[in-house]
């Protein structure tokens, strides 16, 4: 008998909100978190985008400033969002040698490895600072929030570009279903709105250009589109074996019915344009949760407004969900806080878990002139879910060819 | 050239920025990693920041020496003269 596994905590830091109500309203509402960057550095690097989608609450407004000197910003994010989903659980007593963390990042500690550098550059090796190595290695947020909490059941680092916080949950799940933990605390965290990842993504073509107006840039789904929005923050979700949750009374948000994890070996960046890889994805979280394509009713959709990769998410969607991919409400989320990156599968998980919580599908802004190609249900204004048992789906791509899909099905 | 005064308020502020502790709290017979509760990597950041606030060197090999912040203050006082 599989374990099942139930979600009992939701922490998060983002663009549209430095916690998870907060977020979770603007959502509702449909709101931009991106803003013209006034960094002096756009300038002096002549970046040709000038926006991104900052976290709205400042790490340093939650964090002790000594605490946050020893971590990379992406690792304060993430502990910030760990903390939340912590509390939020309302677990006091635990075995800590029960309690894994699977925390992923994209880039790790690009902020730490690139101030290093300007600092050997400038003033020589002995002021590189002796924490350098600990903030910028990758698994340095799963390692802090090891730390944070106490787990000692493991401490892991998916990496797999946009995908990884998805993977960090499919990890999450493994672990309680193999009996190696019976808690996990997964999510992800990015901080990359850096000049040079800026600069890389947007030599790759994959940035939108809208410098005249940020807060329509991010615009999944419509014919206008023409790239993603860097934003940046963390997202956290507590993972419990359903009998630990039950037996201490524990508020259940929904069930991680599922996950998969899947590679295209198509093409270094581009997704397969058919989509196979993610159908494949798809399909698996399906089989694994048991999950019939009538039980799904909506799709956090990966959706990050490239011109290349929304469309063969359709394609995908279809040909997992067959024609009742017609009937599915589709939010593309990253319209309003931008593609997280490696942090995005966390958050939007946290986001589709409220959704079959609350039964409420999260708004897509700025879909003006839906492209003909991917004629899919979206949600351009808060809808409600359907009562009764229901299933949501999130997806998540990641440069690499890198498909990861989470099922979460109602309690 | 800095008095011992100064040197020991310059390390006060060093030790107080890298973790937090009151910078009252440093005084001359406190043992860095016994009574301030200073690790090995937070000992190297401070020792690299006194050397650019006071203009001294303070190589490796001498840090393990320097077990309490009147150590720290002669062997300061001591390399500027």
């Amino acid at each position: 008998m599989t374990r099942k596994v139930v979600i009992t905590g939701l922490g998060a830091t983002t663009p549209i909100g430095g916690d998870v109500p907060t977020m979770w309203n603007n959502a509702l509402k449909g709101v931009s978190g991106a803003r013209t960057l006034e960094d002096d550095w756009v300038a002096k690097y002549e970046l040709p985008v000038h926006f991104a989608a900052r976290c709205s609450t400042p790490a340093l407004d939650v964090l002790s400033r000594v605490e946050a000197k020893r971590m990379d910003p992406s690792t304060q994010f993430g502990v910030i969002a760990a903390r939340e989903a912590w509390a939020d659980s309302g677990i006091t007593e635990f075995d800590q040698d029960r309690l894994a963390v699977a925390f992923a990042t994209g880039i790790g500690g690009v902020w730490t490895l690139l101030d290093a550098w300007d600092t050997l550059k400038e003033k020589g090796p002995r002021r590189v600072l002796p924490m350098t190595v600990p903030m910028l290695m990758p698994n340095g947020v799963a390692a802090a929030v090891s730390l944070d909490l106490g787990a000692r059941a493991g401490a892991h680092t998916p990496v797999s570009a946009c995908a990884s916080g998805t993977e960090a949950l499919h990890l999450g799940l493994e672990l309680i279903r193999s009996g190696k933990a019976d808690v996990v605390m997964c999510g992800g965290a990015e901080a990359a709105i850096h000049p040079m990842p800026l600069a890389a993504f947007a030599s790759m073509q994959a940035l939108s250009r809208r410098n005249d107006a940020p807060e329509r840039a991010s615009r999944p789904y419509d014919t206008a589109r023409d790239g993603f929005v860097m934003g940046e923050g963390a997202g956290a979700l507590v993972l419990e074996a359903e009998e630990h949750a039950l037996a201490r009374g524990a508020r259940i948000y929904a069930e991680l019915a599922g996950t998969s994890v899947t590679a295209d070996a198509y093409h270094i960046t581009a997704p397969d344009p058919q989509g196979l890889g993610a159908t494949r994805a798809l399909k698996a979280a399906m089989f694994d949760g048991r999950i019939q394509a009538e039980d799904v009713v909506h799709v956090n959709a990966h959706a990050t407004s490239t011109p290349v990769g929304d469309k063969p998410e359709y394609t995908a969607l279809r040909a997992a969900l067959g024609t009742h991919v017609d009937n599915v409400a589709v939010s593309a989320t990253k319209s309003q806080m931008g593609h997280l990156l490696g942090a995005s599968g966390a958050v939007e998980a946290v986001l589709t878990v409220l959704a079959v919580h609350e039964r409420k599908a999260p708004v897509t802004i700025n879909l003006e002139n839906q492209d003909p190609e991917i004629p899919l249900d979206v949600v351009t204004s808060a809808r409600d879910l359907p009562a009764g048992s229901i299933v949501a789906l999130s997806n998540s791509f990641g440069f690499g060819g890198h498909n990861a899909v989470v099922a979460i099905r109602s309690v | 050239m800095a008095s011992n005064e100064e040197i020991l308020a310059g390390l006060a502020e060093i030790v107080n920025e890298e973790t937090g502790l009151a910078p009252e709290a440093v005084e001359l017979d406190k043992s860095f990693t016994e009574d301030l509760d200073i690790d090995s990597i937070s000992m190297m950041t401070i020792v690299v920041n006194a050397e650019e606030k006071f203009g001294v060197r303070i190589p490796d090999e001498e840090v393990k020496n320097l077990k309490t912040v009147g150590d720290a203050v002669s062997f300061i006082s001591g390399a500027q003269s």
